[in-house]
């Protein structure tokens, strides 16, 4: 916990910052970037969450131990989400064999 | 610690002002926040519901002596390995040691009046009882016969068993197993004695650590994969549903990301058991403590990497599966770390064969044998012809009730004359621990035999070639059975009528020690000032009494 | 040891001081958080996973939702962390009125966000069916492209109706603090309930961050092909 106390002008500051990058994440919607649209959005949402993390919950100012916490939580989000995809995104690479015919034009090239 | 001061014969347990004789009656308890009258309130609520999970087990292999069933329907039997399953996996293996010997120990074996919390520590437990209550009532409202795992679809459209009541009660219960964790991981942080640093502390509590970890990190996804089924249930749409483009597989992956840790959340806190028991009763300091340490921490991590391979089989793509049966590979690493690091323990140890050093030694064995099974259930070709097969009923057996069950047991017995202030008969705790061991291998090492000839699990007949076997398992069965009620009616008989047990029966190391027993409610009237290493068993001055 | 000292209000006993609880209080929070976190990542996974496989009927899907509502109501709840924030600025320099008011700003923002979210959102969707379960009418003009809308709205109304949830959570929470605040409980020296409860609100405010662009905004609102 902090002791710290963050002045009024800094909270204004955040807010007025995070209405401004919502308005810009609004605004770019609107314009073509084809795949960096996503990414555009994802880029400003972490922007912003590190904004609010970091100065709306007084992270900036507190311990390493809360820093870890929070880096553990992302990481094992990231596990669940990557290995997950590994599964659902690599599950039509290669057509599943149905029987012993689908390999008939592998097994004749040997046999 | 201050251990060679205490006096050994003290006054009798009676005369003096304890956490059972500080106040009486049943609102006493139903209300107190002293994290040692709720554990025992969770070894009450947990005993009940191994009982009744282990009534099932009994129908089971009951039913199984005959190949084409002899006991019920093959629905019936389907809901009773069901039950079986959720009642044993959630409602006892995973509060087991950490509800009752974690609550008991953690504030204790760190020099803490109580946990950081009380009052949420005591929430956990009534969150407990309601989730028990919920699946309870599944349970007479006819079962439910899903299997523990509750797939999809079968689960969310077809099943017309009590699925909604068991999947609430297991949703409510993760958040006692939340709270639990929570509970401990900021008291195990911000309430150590002083001086006892993370280096000094007894093994038991970096293993609490690390299962609290999964608790913290695992439980919630569970808890939002069963909210998300229940929700299916109910509006008959949903994201597993396959109407609408829904993956059922991807409700198994959240499934085991949790499923496959709190396999780890049963054996970690019984590998914390173990360090304390084999040091006491080899009178030796662990052999590479912070091998020992971090292992714990490796397991939890680790654990979170394998889940895919409960997969192998069900539809999930070739690629994940060799990644995952790579990394479930690395688990062995740390697992084996341990039980090397507990065996060069016992090496030139003055070795005592206790009650509780003889269900230490069994899930040395017992362990190691579900371990090494649990490889060729890792690599992907094996797992082809293993799984679903009693190969791996077997397997996870070994682990939960050769690995789990062994440490509970031995841990109860450790730490009951500290619990109750008194001595349970040990010639019995050792007929019961020979009983036990005896049993649990004649009921689980032919099922290895089954599994590898090709008997699937969850069937309520089978080939009458394999009825010899079956009739084995079913005999070790309740060999099994009588060695559990053996302890349930000496430590009952204990309470009352055991030999006063003295503040520290053993001569073990650790803080909690060098309390009365029972400890008084505030544990410790000074909090002490830790000045030495743990299990410093070389340099002890502490008599056994 | 320090056991034995006069009580400061607000002391629990199992502690050694004041130092220790609040370090301990706010611990205790993150720890939860990051378990709120995990919580709402299974959720979050799972349409990673099915943005990943549906992407274009989740784009038809995104494009029946208003981005002025999202837009206005992430406006409203990055105001309602404002307040949150200055009410815990008030407690430590110890003024009581601003505390109150502060809370009290925060709640009607809280429920401006459920207003908006509940009138003009939800029940504008039931009203053209497109809420699951509640009889969900696929469109012709949403063509095949458009097999999987439905999952799209499952994951709307699950992801914003938990978050709901855990609005209307903190809304009850704040009307405690309130209460509490008006009485004077809190204090420079003590102010845990204050600060964790902070944090929860801000985690609520987090998702929502998140929630705005991954329903709102999939793939660019700009009119692309036939809508």
């Amino acid at each position: 916990m902090s002791e710290h106390i963050v002045p009024v002008k800094t909270y204004i500051g955040i807010f007025v910052a995070l209405l401004c990058l919502t308005a810009l994440t609004t605004g770019v919607a609107y314009v073509d970037l084809g795949a960096f649209n996503t990414v555009a959005a994802l880029a400003i949402a972490v922007a912003k969450m590190l904004l609010v993390v970091l100065f709306f919950m007084h992270v900036k100012y507190s311990g390493g131990l809360t820093k870890v916490f929070i880096l553990a939580g992302v990481l094992f989000f990231a596990i669940l989400v990557t290995l997950t995809l590994a599964d659902e995104l690599t599950r039509h690479w290669s057509p599943t064999p149905t029987g012993w015919g689908t390999l008939a034009p592998l097994l004749s090239r040997f046999f | 610690m201050s251990t060679a001061t205490i006096d050994v014969h003290e006054v009798p347990t009676g005369s003096r002002v304890n956490y059972l004789n500080a106040q009486y009656g049943v609102k006493s308890w139903l209300l107190t926040t002293d994290h040692k009258r709720i554990a025992l309130l969770y070894l009450a609520s947990i005993t009940l519901m191994f009982f009744v999970g282990g009534f099932f087990a009994v129908l089971m292999r009951l039913h199984l002596i005959e190949p084409q069933g002899a006991l019920v329907q093959p629905e019936t039997y389907n809901k009773l390995f069901t039950m079986h399953g959720v009642i044993m996996v959630f409602f006892f293996l995973v509060p087991s040691i950490p509800a009752t010997l974690g609550n008991f120990l953690v504030p204790m074996m760190i020099g803490a009046r109580d946990l950081a919390f009380p009052k949420l520590n005591l929430l956990s437990w009534y969150i407990y009882v309601i989730g028990a209550i919920f699946t309870l009532y599944a349970v007479i409202s006819g079962g439910v016969d899903t299997g523990w795992t509750f797939y999809t679809p079968y689960s969310s459209s077809f099943s017309h068993t009590s699925v909604v009541p068991t999947a609430l009660g297991v949703f409510i219960t993760g958040f006692s197993s939340i709270l639990t964790g929570l509970n401990f991981v900021v008291t195990i942080h911000k309430m150590r004695a002083p001086g006892l640093t993370w280096f000094r502390l007894p093994l038991f509590i970096w293993a609490i650590y690390a299962t609290s970890i999964i608790f913290i990190l695992g439980t919630p996804v569970i808890a939002i994969t069963l909210f998300l089924l229940f929700l299916e249930r109910v509006l008959h749409i949903g994201i597993f549903d396959p109407a609408i483009g829904g993956d059922p597989i991807l409700f198994q992956h959240l499934f085991w990301f949790y499923s496959h840790p709190a396999v780890y959340i049963m054996i970690l806190p019984g590998m914390g058991v173990m360090s304390e028991l084999i040091t006491c009763f080899s009178r030796k300091r662990i052999f590479g403590y912070s091998f020992v340490a971090f292992s714990s921490l490796a397991i939890a991590i680790i654990s979170f990497l394998v889940w895919g391979h409960h997969m192998f089989v069900t539809g999930q793509s070739i690629y994940a599966g060799l990644i995952f049966s790579v990394l479930s590979f690395m688990v062995a690493i740390p697992s084996a770390v341990k039980v090397f690091n507990w065996t060069a323990t016992l090496y030139k140890g003055s070795i005592s064969y206790d009650a509780p050093m003889l269900y230490a030694l069994g899930f040395i064995g017992l362990f190691t044998m579900g371990g090494l099974t649990g490889l060729f259930l890792a690599s992907l070709a094996t797992d082809v012809h293993l799984n679903g097969t009693y190969f791996i009923v077997a397997h996870f057996h070994y682990i939960m009730v050769g690995g789990a069950v062994m440490a509970y047991l031995g841990g109860i017995h450790f730490w009951w004359p500290k619990i109750t202030g008194r001595l349970y008969p040990d010639g019995w705790a050792r007929f019961a621990a020979l009983v036990i061991f005896v049993g649990f291998n004649l009921t689980f090492f032919p099922q290895f035999m089954l599994g590898y000839l090709g008997m699937p699990r969850r069937y309520a007949v089978y080939p009458s070639e394999f009825q010899v076997l079956n009739v084995m398992s079913s005999a070790g069965a309740s060999i099994l059975g009588i060695g559990y009620l053996i302890p349930l009616i000496y430590l009952i008989w204990s309470m009352r009528y055991g030999p006063t047990a003295g503040p520290n029966p053993w001569g073990a190391k650790g803080l909690e020690w060098t309390t009365p027993s029972p400890p008084p409610t505030e544990n410790f009237e000074e909090i002490p000032v830790v000045t030495e290493e743990a299990y410093d068993y070389a340099h002890s001055t502490v008599i056994r009494g | 040891m320090a056991i034995h000292h006069a009580h400061p209000p607000g002391f629990a006993h199992q502690f050694e001081d004041m130092q220790q609880q609040r370090e301990a209080g706010s611990l205790g929070m993150w720890v939860f958080l990051l378990t709120e976190m995990m919580f709402f990542g299974g959720l979050f996974a799972t349409y990673i996973v099915y943005r990943a496989l549906y992407l274009p009927s989740f784009e038809i899907g995104s494009h029946l939702l208003e981005v002025r509502f999202g837009a206005l109501n992430t406006a409203v709840l990055i105001g309602s962390s404002l307040t949150m924030a200055l009410a815990i600025h008030s407690a430590q320099i110890g003024k009581r009125g601003a505390q109150v008011g502060f809370l009290i700003t925060t709640m009607i923002l809280g429920a401006a966000f459920l207003f908006i979210k509940f009138t003009f959102e939800w029940r504008h969707d039931y009203v053209e069916h497109l809420v699951p379960g509640f009889g969900f009418a696929i469109r012709p003009e949403w063509g095949a492209p458009g097999a999987h809308v439905p999952m799209f709205f499952c994951f709307y109304f699950f992801m914003t109706g938990l978050h709901a949830l855990h609005m209307i959570i903190g809304i009850g929470i704040l009307a405690v603090l309130t209460v509490m605040a008006h009485r004077g409980r809190f204090t420079p020296q003590y102010y845990s309930p204050l600060e964790v409860s902070g944090l929860y609100w801000h985690f609520v405010d987090i998702v929502w961050i998140f929630l705005f662009p991954l329903l709102y905004l999939i793939g660019g609102r700009y009119l692309r092909g036939g809508h």
